[in-house]
C-alpha cells in the first residue's frame, strides 16, 4: 500500500513503473467499486418500486379508493384513509408553514444576537434529531390528554406540525439567507422600514426557496406513521368526518376537527401486520398510492428549485 | 398653498402616520418572536410531558429494576420492567443498519465528490434523496414481505419475523443521510490538499483515502452520528418486521422487540390513561430520547476533537 516507502527501497525503474501501474490499478477498482455500490443503492428502490407496483397495482381500482375498509379484503378501501390525509394535511400545513415562516424570519432578520437567539437556535437544531415517535409520545400526553383534544383531526394535524417545524424553519432560513443584503439595503435606502423590506422584497424572493422546503416537509408528514398511532388512529374507518359546509347558518361547521382519524401509511400499516395475503395484496396497493403521493410531492419540489433556480441571477 | 404650509401639511401627516407604523413594526417583530419561540415550547412539551408520566413510573418500579432486570413483560400478570431487551433490539438493529450504511453511504460520499462528473452527481444525488422520500411503511412492507422472503430462501431456518430484514432495510433506508453529509464534508476540504497529494504522485484513491477522507473526519462523524440516530428512532420498520416480542438477545436472526415498536404496540392497543402500563411508554420515550441525546453529544465531541484547521 505505502507508495513512499516502495520507492525509497528500490533502485529499479521497473519495480517503481510496475508501482505506479498497480496504483493506478486499485485505483480504477476503487472506482468501480463506488459506482457499483451507488447502482446497487438506486437498483434498490427500483426494485422497492417495481415490487410494491407488481404487487398493488392490480388492486388500485375505482372501487378500491371509494370504499371504506372491510374485514373482506377484496371489498375494502381506502376512502376514509385518503380522504383523512388530505384533511390532516391541510391542518398541519395551515399551522407549521406560517409558524416556520414566521419563525425563520425573525431569527434571519430581526434576531439581535444574544442568549435568546442561540437557545433558539440550539433548539431548532436539536428537535429536528428528535425521533418522530416522541412527538406523538407528547401529543399524547399534553394535546390528547390536557387539552383534551381527544384521539382526532385537530390532535393529529398538530402532532405533524409539530413534528416538521423544525424542517420548516430551517428549509426557509436557508432560502432567506441566500438573498443578497444589498437587496435590503435598497429597500432601506428608499425608506422602507424593515416589515416592508421583508415583506415586499426578501420573502418574495426566496419564495422558490421556501415553497421547495415546505413541500418536501409536507411529503415527510404524508408518510408519517408512528406519531400518529400514538397519539390514536383508528385503522378501521367505516365513515367519513362531518362536513365542514352545513346548510344551517353560519354555514361552516369545524365539528369535523374533532372526529376520529385515520391516514393512508396507518392504514397500510394495518393490512401489512395482518397475516393475510390478500390483505398484503391491499397494503401494496395503498402503499402505490402512498408513494406516488409522495413522490410527485418531491418531484414538483424539485422542478420548483430547478426553475427558481434558473431565474433569479443576482 | 404656499411652502409653509406645504411643509406644516407634511410635518402633521408624518407624525399622525409615525406612531402607528411603529407600533405596528414593534406587534410584527413580537409575532415573529413568538412563532420562533414556539419551537422552544415544542422542546419543554417533549421533555416535561417524559419526564413527568416517567416520574409517576418510577414511583411504582424502581429506577434499579428498570436498568437491570431482564425482562420486559409490563402487560403480563406478574410485571417484569427491565428495559434491556428493549434496548439490545435497538442496538441490534441500528447496529445492522449501520453495518450497511456506513460502508456503502462513505463509498458513495467518496465517489460523488472524488470522481464523478458534476452532471453524474446532479443525477444521483436527487435520486439518492428519493431514498430517503419514501414512507417508512413502505419499507416495513418491503422488509417484511421481500427482504425476509430472499433472506430465507437463503437460510431456511431465519424466521418471518427478525432483526435483521430490519436492519438491512434501515440500513439503506439512511445511506443518503450519511452520503449526503459526508459528501459535504469531503467537498469542504481545500483543493489545495488534494493538488498537494496529485504533486506527490498519488492517485485518486490514494488521496481520497489518505488525504481527504481523514481532513473531513469531523464532518463524516457527524454523518455517522446522524445516521445512528435515525437507525435509533426508527419505527415502522422494525414494528412490521422484527417482531413484537421483548426478548433480549444480541442475534440478529431473530425476533425482538426495539423500544420504538413497543411504543407502538401499546398505542395499538387500548390502555387506560394513568395506568402503569400507560406511563412506561413514556418511561420507554425518555430513554430513547437520552440515548439519541447521547450519540448526538458523542458527535459533537468527537467532531470538535478531530476538527482540522486549514
Amino acid at each position: 500500500m505505502s507508495l513512499k516507502n516502495d520507492i525509497g527501497k528500490s533502485t529499479d525503474a521497473k519495480l517503481v513503473r510496475r508501482q505506479i501501474l498497480r496504483s493506478q490499478l486499485r485505483d480504477r477498482f476503487f472506482a468501480v467499486g463506488g459506482l457499483l455500490v451507488m447502482a446497487v443503492a438506486c437498483l434498490v428502490l427500483l426494485a422497492l418500486l417495481l415490487q410494491l407496483a407488481y404487487d398493488g397495482i392490480g388492486r388500485v381500482s375505482w372501487q378500491f379508493v371509494s370504499s371504506y375498509p372491510s374485514r373482506f379484503a377484496s371489498q375494502a378501501g381506502i376512502l376514509s384513509a385518503w380522504i383523512g390525509t388530505i384533511l390532516v394535511m391541510i391542518l398541519t400545513a395551515a399551522t407549521a408553514i406560517p409558524l416556520g415562516i414566521g419563525a425563520a424570519i425573525y431569527l434571519e432578520e430581526y434576531a439581535s444576537k444574544n442568549w435568546m437567539t442561540d437557545v433558539i437556535e440550539i433548539n431548532i437544531a436539536n428537535l429536528a434529531g428528535v425521533p418522530s415517535i416522541v412527538y406523538g409520545l407528547m401529543a399524547l400526553g399534553l394535546l390528547v390528554y390536557e387539552f383534551h383534544l381527544g384521539h382526532s383531526f385537530l390532535t393529529a394535524g398538530l402532532t405533524l406540525a409539530m413534528l416538521i417545524l423544525p424542517m420548516v424553519i430551517i428549509a426557509t432560513r436557508e432560502a432567506l439567507r441566500a438573498i443578497p443584503p444589498q437587496i435590503r439595503e435598497a429597500a432601506y435606502a428608499v425608506g422602507a422600514t424593515k416589515w416592508q423590506t421583508v415583506r415586499d422584497h426578501v420573502v418574495p424572493y426566496s419564495m422558490g426557496g421556501i415553497l421547495t422546503g415546505m413541500i418536501l416537509a409536507l411529503s415527510r408528514a404524508v408518510g408519517e406513521t408512528a406519531p400518529l398511532i400514538t397519539v390514536g388512529a383508528l385503522s378501521f374507518i367505516a365513515f367519513l368526518p362531518r362536513s365542514p359546509l352545513t346548510s344551517e347558518f353560519p354555514f361552516i361547521s369545524l365539528q369535523w376537527l374533532f372526529d376520529p382519524f385515520t391516514v393512508m401509511p396507518i392504514q397500510m400499516f394495518n393490512w401489512v401486520s395482518r397475516p393475510q395475503d390478500e390483505f398484503h395484496v391491499n397494503a401494496a396497493a395503498a402503499g402505490v398510492i402512498l408513494l406516488a403521493m409522495t413522490l410527485a410531492m418531491n418531484g414538483l419540489a424539485i422542478a420548483i428549485r430547478a426553475r427558481f433556480r434558473k431565474r433569479i441571477h443576482w | 398653498m404656499n411652502a409653509e404650509a406645504v411643509l406644516k401639511k407634511t410635518v402633521t401627516w408624518r407624525w399622525s402616520s409615525r406612531l402607528p407604523m411603529q407600533m405596528k413594526e414593534k406587534a410584527i417583530e413580537s409575532l415573529l418572536l413568538f412563532a420562533a419561540l414556539t419551537s422552544v415550547a415544542i422542546t419543554i412539551g417533549i421533555v416535561g410531558v417524559l419526564v413527568y408520566e416517567s416520574i409517576g413510573f418510577f414511583r411504582q418500579v424502581s429506577l434499579w429494576d428498570f436498568l437491570t432486570d431482564t425482562q420486559w413483560t409490563p402487560l403480563f400478570s406478574e410485571p417484569h420492567y427491565g428495559i434491556l431487551p428493549l434496548i439490545s433490539g435497538t442496538l441490534v438493529t441500528t447496529a445492522v443498519a449501520l453495518a450497511v450504511a456506513v460502508p456503502m453511504g462513505s463509498l458513495i460520499a467518496i465517489y460523488l465528490s472524488e470522481y464523478a462528473s458534476r452532471g453524474v452527481r446532479e443525477t444521483i444525488k436527487p435520486a439518492l434523496e428519493l431514498l430517503s422520500a419514501v414512507p417508512t411503511v413502505v419499507y416495513g412492507y418491503f422488509a417484511l414481505l421481500f427482504v425476509t422472503p430472499a433472506l430465507q430462501a437463503l437460510w431456511p431456518a431465519l424466521p418471518g419475523f427478525n432483526m435483521l430484514s430490519a436492519g438491512l432495510v434501515i440500513g439503506i433506508m439512511i445511506v443518503p443521510y450519511v452520503s449526503s453529509v459526508s459528501e459535504d464534508a469531503m467537498r469542504a476540504v481545500p483543493v489545495h490538499l488534494r493538488e498537494g497529494a496529485f504533486a506527490l504522485g498519488a492517485t485518486r484513491m490514494q488521496t481520497a483515502l489518505r488525504v481527504v477522507f481523514p481532513s473531513a473526519l469531523s464532518g463524516i462523524t457527524a454523518a455517522y452520528v446522524l445516521g445512528i440516530s435515525r437507525a435509533i428512532g426508527e419505527t415502522m420498520v422494525v414494528a412490521i418486521a422484527a417482531g413484537m416480542q421483548p426478548t433480549l438477545t444480541w442475534n440478529p436472526l431473530e425476533p425482538a422487540a426495539t423500544m420504538t415498536a413497543y411504543i407502538v404496540q401499546v398505542s395499538l392497543g387500548d390502555l387506560p390513561h394513568g395506568s402503569v402500563g400507560y406511563q412506561t411508554i413514556f418511561a420507554t420515550g425518555l430513554t430513547l430520547l437520552l440515548m439519541t441525546l447521547v450519540f448526538n453529544l458523542a458527535g459533537h465531541v468527537l467532531k470538535k476533537r478531530y476538527r482540522q484547521i486549514y
